[in-house]
């Protein structure tokens, strides 16, 4: 049942995707297949789907543990440019540029400063009562323009011809492609470890288990004796260390370098991601491979059909749409079907 | 001439329920009819069906004569039928006028109403303000503002449910003087209730409800107390086994001075309240709902804390300052009012839910949960405790709520606790379940266990209580032996009139309930 | 002198698309439903007008497309939301991403180029006298439409059934579904509302306030509508200082270097983002004030019990 939902709202998306790309002219068929057949037809192809699902894994992982327990983290984007740039920081500053400590140096940095963003919205819900979707969001706002203030300032590369961006990170800083061929590095092993502990603490653990009591019903987890203020401290760094962690690897994989755009948006998508996956490890998986598809067939099209690139977005409004809306039709249904509950709840009503 | 209402082999099932089950009665202009049944035996069905907020799936409704084909609150009220619920329609936000204001089919002109308001309410002796705002206003107040609602369209048939619930027993004899000069004007009045007393002093005719189907029609006046309660539950009535206590020595449970600020005005202040509970006793907390008992008990569960620390102490420690899971070390075990979304997560399953509260109970090793112990652990209660579900797999709202309540009941039992504190055990549970909870709590106590029991059905409380506390405004009162005292002393405290310093605090006792 | 004309009136004009779209979340929210699309709708509303204007079309109906292209967006949000029962944020969210999609995509032929704005209104008389002219009568028409926008929903919300029926749909949907009130239409109503305001609010960005069309134009000025109303307590009046609070922070970064502030434009760039988070929280702490206005039903789903 949990999975025919996501199912439906894919089949619906592409549905709807090629009924717009017959209403512009193109041919459907030929461009629902450069949309989402030919970026996998080859080994590159495979290496670049793996290389932009990995981040949005990590990061719905990390998400999704918050949103299981209802604190509402939406800025991951934010704590993926603070990653990125504290670990770049690292690399380009630590002084000793041909240290083996470089790569885990950046791996703390990264992770620590995705997790300081996502603390300063933490503390603010935990001790503030303020509100973490607004605050998140403003604060990746303010992470944008720091990463801005940076490679326009400071960190520019005084011999990039005036680009905004910084000089190239040292080799000891990068994280090796498994083929030169190829971009796709050891970053993967990293996601494929957070969707185990993800898996462990969300479904085995007692802490996860608090978490989603706390999320379920809070009377229930004060009842009980679970501190909300932790789920709120445990949701946000959770999904600040994955967005951290993830703006390093790419900081550190395939940028190789800050300039203004580091991310094609991972980390709202990886906001979709959660919720398709059903914030379960597993279905997040499925989610993020799906959805960094839609990534590379928006690229595809664009180069072939020349089409915009904001086809990728129309694409994740109307999967997490059908996704949103499926959930009625199979959830309702069910609940509709299901006696003795409802009539109590009636009777208990009145 | 026509009956005012008639209904004719009336039927509503729900999915697996079948709430009313070829129902017909007729009811008189002025004529105060009592449809009396237990808790699930379609009273509120019906109610609806007659308002029309439900729709039969089969029967007709006459009105004066005439047939009611599609019917709905709308078409009710054009022919002049009201209904007073339970729970009131009311907005807290708003002030009474402009509550009234929403449901008037008059021009929206507020200084106008509430004119007509004032003088409505004092022709029928129940005086209101109608610009203050309902979340300021007490049970009793509220229910005079429902009423008066209704008074205002000139109601041909007004419909009652359970309107005695949450009032003092002095303020049902005010309520009863009202419907009784509104009948005499020609109203017609349906009086939804449980309690036979009240029906037998009020009613003129009573239709008794059982399993959705009509059991019998009597004129309460001239039939026993026992043949109606035989209508109403069936052949043979729940015995409690109530041996007398044996109070243990030192308290379990002490609470001295405890004063506490509310946290916003919809909440109450308590008040300097002490008192002790002992092992072996069941002491019981008797009051009209919203003078503090959620704030008492959001207290002594650890919901909430103090600052002071010996302010409540359990087992000789100072546990004011603690928090619910290490009062739960010290042996306290708590069955909260609200079953769903509090004392259980609606859609988790019930192993999942045992882990909740009794995760010391070897569910959880390692920091991780041991999934079949807790399923032992659950399956356990639900064989003990008789809960009818699909075993530990069931998800917690698809129970019943007196299933839910037995299973949470149970569950808090297993936690072995030297103090057991239990607000409102037997809400909306069906009878036979009602008395089970009960010998339940009585055995527990009787193992010597303290316990505490927050409940508004004075009844219960009498029926299980060693000793009876109540609380008015956020004071309590001095303990009464239930065996010296009576309803009409309790029903006194219950309006902070006779508490020997509350009545003098604040000048007069009357703001919880004006009457 | 002028400077302070200046910092004035670009105040007023700064503040002007966030109170459209924080009057018409008000409105959204007060009936228990909490739209965090608001920035996708806007987006909508700006490309849509912009169209309107290159393509021809006369100022007003420009406006007015705007309007119809926020409400149009608010429907799918409507429809998930309310009739589908979503999670409200995730619905929320969904919206902003579509919008800026979709907008996006719509405004690709666009091209760079300014259009002309929409023209400041000069009352005989008025607008000539010293100081209080340029300051307070040589505004566009829908500056002057905004605060009429402020009288009018005040007036709703308190001084009309209709508005107190919204007010108490969003404090308990059970208890005005119980009464007789189409609590889902209404709600559906008052979407509807808040989409056509966040569509005029995207239609002053880019048809007077750029007046252009970029990509994402809104930067996050839906967002710092939505805070706005937290801000606001849920009350109309604060909203509107609010806007011009927020209005004056822009412009403190517009102005920046005429005052000569030495501090990095991505600094002042940041200073409303900043002061968002900074009201925000000496307003969260109050949490009696908050729970005072505040729609008790808020981004809880209803379905009315038959």
């Amino acid at each position: 049942m949990r999975v025919a939902a996501p199912i439906l709202a894919t089949i619906l998306t592409v549905v709807v995707g090629s009924i717009f790309f017959a209403s512009l002219g193109h041919d459907p068929l030929a461009t629902l297949y450069a949309f989402f057949v030919e970026p996998l037809s080859s080994m590159n192809g495979l290496s670049e789907w793996l290389l932009k699902a990995s981040p949005l894994i990590l990061i719905a992982c990390g998400l999704a543990v918050g949103f299981r327990a209802n604190v509402w983290n939406i800025g991951a984007e934010g704590q993926f440019t603070m990653g990125a740039i504290a670990a770049s920081g690292v690399g380009l500053f630590w002084p000793n540029p041909e240290s083996v400590l470089l790569l885990p140096l950046m791996f703390v940095a990264g992770m620590g400063a995705g997790m300081a963003w996502a603390a300063i919205p933490a503390f603010l819900r935990a001790r503030m009562n303020t509100n973490e979707i607004l605050v998140t969001l403003m604060m990746t706002y303010i992470a944008t323009l720091f990463l801005s203030y940076l490679v326009h300032g400071p960190w520019r590369d005084p011999a990039g011809f005036n680009y905004p961006q910084t000089a190239l990170l040292p080799a000891a800083a990068l994280l090796q492609s498994f083929d030169p061929a190829y971009r796709l590095n050891s970053s993967i092993f990293i996601t494929v470890a957070a969707v185990i502990l993800m898996w462990l603490f969300t479904d085995r653990s007692f802490l996860g288990y608090k978490m989603s009591v706390s999320g379920a019903a809070p009377l229930a987890a004060r009842y009980a004796g679970f501190r909300e203020s932790a789920a709120v401290w445990i949701g946000l760094l959770a999904g600040g260390a994955a967005a951290g962690i993830a703006g390093m690897a790419e900081a550190a994989g395939p940028l190789g370098q800050l300039s203004p755009q580091i991310s094609p948006g991972y980390g709202f998508a990886a906001i979709i991601v959660a919720f398709i996956g059903r914030l379960n490890a597993f279905g997040i998986v499925l989610g993020g491979l799906l959805m960094s598809l839609l990534f590379l067939g928006g690229e595809g099209v664009q180069m072939t059909l020349g089409l915009p690139s904001a086809m990728t977005r129309i694409f994740q409004g109307f999967l997490l749409f059908f996704l949103l809306a499926a959930d009625f039709f199979i959830f309702y249904r069910v609940r509709l079907v299901r006696p003795i509950r409802d009539a109590h709840a009636l009777e208990t009503a009145r | 001439m026509h009956p005012r209402l008639e209904l004719r082999s009336i039927c509503k099932r729900y999915p697996g329920v079948v709430a009313n089950d070829d129902v017909s009665l007729s009811i008189q202009p002025g004529e105060i009819h009592a449809v009396l049944g237990e808790n699930g035996a379609g009273k509120s069905t019906l109610m609806k069906i007659i308002y029309g907020a439900a729709q039969a799936d089969s029967g007709e409704i006459y009105c004066d004569g005439n047939p009611i084909a599609a019917h709905n609150p709308a078409v009710s009220r054009a022919l002049g039928i009201e209904m007073v619920y339970q729970h009131f329609a009311l907005f807290e936000s708003v002030s009474v006028v402009e509550n009234i204001a929403l449901s008037a089919s008059s021009a929206f002109h507020l200084p106008t109403l509430a004119e007509k308001i004032r003088n409505l309410s004092m022709r029928y002796g129940m005086p209101i303000d109608p610009h203050r705002q309902v979340h300021d206003l007490s049970v009793g107040e509220r229910q005079r503002v429902e009423i008066v609602r209704c008074l205002l369209q000139a109601p041909k048939l007004l419909i009652l449910d359970e309107p005695t619930s949450v009032l003092t027993p002095q303020a049902v004899v005010k309520l009863f003087e009202t419907l009784r000069q509104l009948a005499a004007e020609g109203c017609s009045i349906v009086y939804i209730s449980h309690k036979l007393d009240e029906v037998q002093e009020l009613c003129d005719t009573a239709t008794v409800l059982r399993n959705g189907k009509v059991t019998g029609t009597a004129r309460p006046k001239e039939t026993t107390s026992l043949e109606l309660a035989r209508m109403m539950v069936g052949s043979k009535l729940p015995e409690m086994h109530v041996s007398p206590p044996v109070p243990s020595e030192k308290p379990v449970l002490e609470v001295n001075g405890l004063s506490v600020k509310a946290r916003d005005h919809f909440g109450v202040d308590l008040k300097n309240v002490s008192f002790n509970v002992h092992g072996g006793e069941i002491v019981g907390l008797a009051g009209v709902s919203g003078n503090g008992q959620a704030e008492l008990v959001a207290l002594l569960s650890g919901e909430r804390t103090h600052d002071r620390g010996d302010a409540i102490r359990i087992c000789g420690i100072d546990a004011a300052r603690l928090r619910p899971n290490e009062r739960r070390k010290l042996g306290i075990a708590f069955v909260p009012e609200e079953r769903l979304g509090r004392g259980a997560v609606p859609s988790h399953t019930l192993w999942e839910n045992a882990v909740l509260t009794a995760h010391r109970f070897g569910t959880v090793r390692n920091g991780l949960v041991d999934r079949r112990k807790a399923k032992a652990f659950a399956t356990g209660i639900i064989d003990r405790f008789k809960v009818k579900a699909n075993g530990a797999q069931s998800i917690a709202q698809s129970l019943s709520g007196g299933n839910l309540q037995k299973f949470i009941v149970g569950r808090e039992i297993a936690l072995k606790p030297k103090l057991f504190l239990v607000s409102q055990p037997t809400w909306g549970v069906d009878v036979g379940a009602s008395a089970f909870i009960r010998q339940t709590i009585i055995d527990l106590s009787r193992a010597g266990a303290a316990v505490l029991v927050v409940s508004e059905e004075l009844d219960e409380l009498f029926e299980i209580c060693d000793r009876l506390l109540v609380i008015c405004q956020g004071k309590v009162s001095a303990p009464l032996i239930r065996t010296t005292t009576d309803r009409e002393e309790i029903g006194l405290l219950m309006t902070g009139r006779g508490m020997s310093e509350g009545a003098s605090a604040n000048g007069s006792g009357d703001i919880v309930l004006q009457d | 002198m002028d400077l302070f004309i200046a910092i004035f009136t670009g105040t007023i004009i700064a503040a002007t698309p966030l109170i459209f779209a924080a009057l018409g979340e008000l409105v959204v929210e007060k009936s228990g439903v909490l739209n965090l699309g608001i920035e996708g709708m806007m987006l909508m509303g700006a490309a849509l007008a912009f169209w309107a204007v290159t393509a021809g079309y006369s100022m007003p109906v420009a406006i007015l497309a705007g309007a119809l292209a926020g409400a149009a967006t608010s429907l799918l949000f409507g429809v998930l939301a309310l009739t589908f029962l979503t999670n409200q944020y995730a619905a929320g969210l969904a919206l902003a991403i579509f919008g800026s999609g979709v907008s996006a995509f719509l405004g690709r032929g666009f091209g760079s180029e300014p259009i002309e704005a929409l023209h400041r209104v000069n009352i005989p008389v008025l607008s000539d006298l010293p100081l209080i002219g340029p300051m307070l009568f040589r505004f566009d028409a829908m500056v002057y439409l905004a605060l009429v926008m402020f009288v009018a929903i005040s007036w709703f919300l308190y001084r009309t059934k209709a508005g107190l029926v919204l007010r108490t749909i969003g404090e308990s949907p059970q208890t005005s579904h119980a009464i007789g009130y189409p609590v889902i239409r209404i709600r559906y109503a008052a979407v509807l509302f808040g989409g056509a305001m966040a569509g005029l609010a995207g239609a002053y960005l880019s048809v007077a306030y750029t007046p252009l069309w970029v990509e994402n134009m809104t930067a996050g000025k839906g967002w710092i509508a939505l805070a706005l109303v937290v801000f606001a307590t849920w009350r109309p009046l604060r909203i509107l200082l609010g806007a011009w609070l927020f209005g004056g922070m822009t412009i403190l970064q517009l102005q920046g270097q005429a005052l000569g502030l030495e501090v990095p434009s991505e600094l002042l760039s940041a200073l409303p983002y900043l002061a968002t988070i900074i009201v925000l929280v000496l307003i969260s702490r109050d949490r009696q004030m908050l729970a005072l206005h505040f729609p008790a039903s808020l981004a809880k789903p209803f379905r009315p019990a038959s």
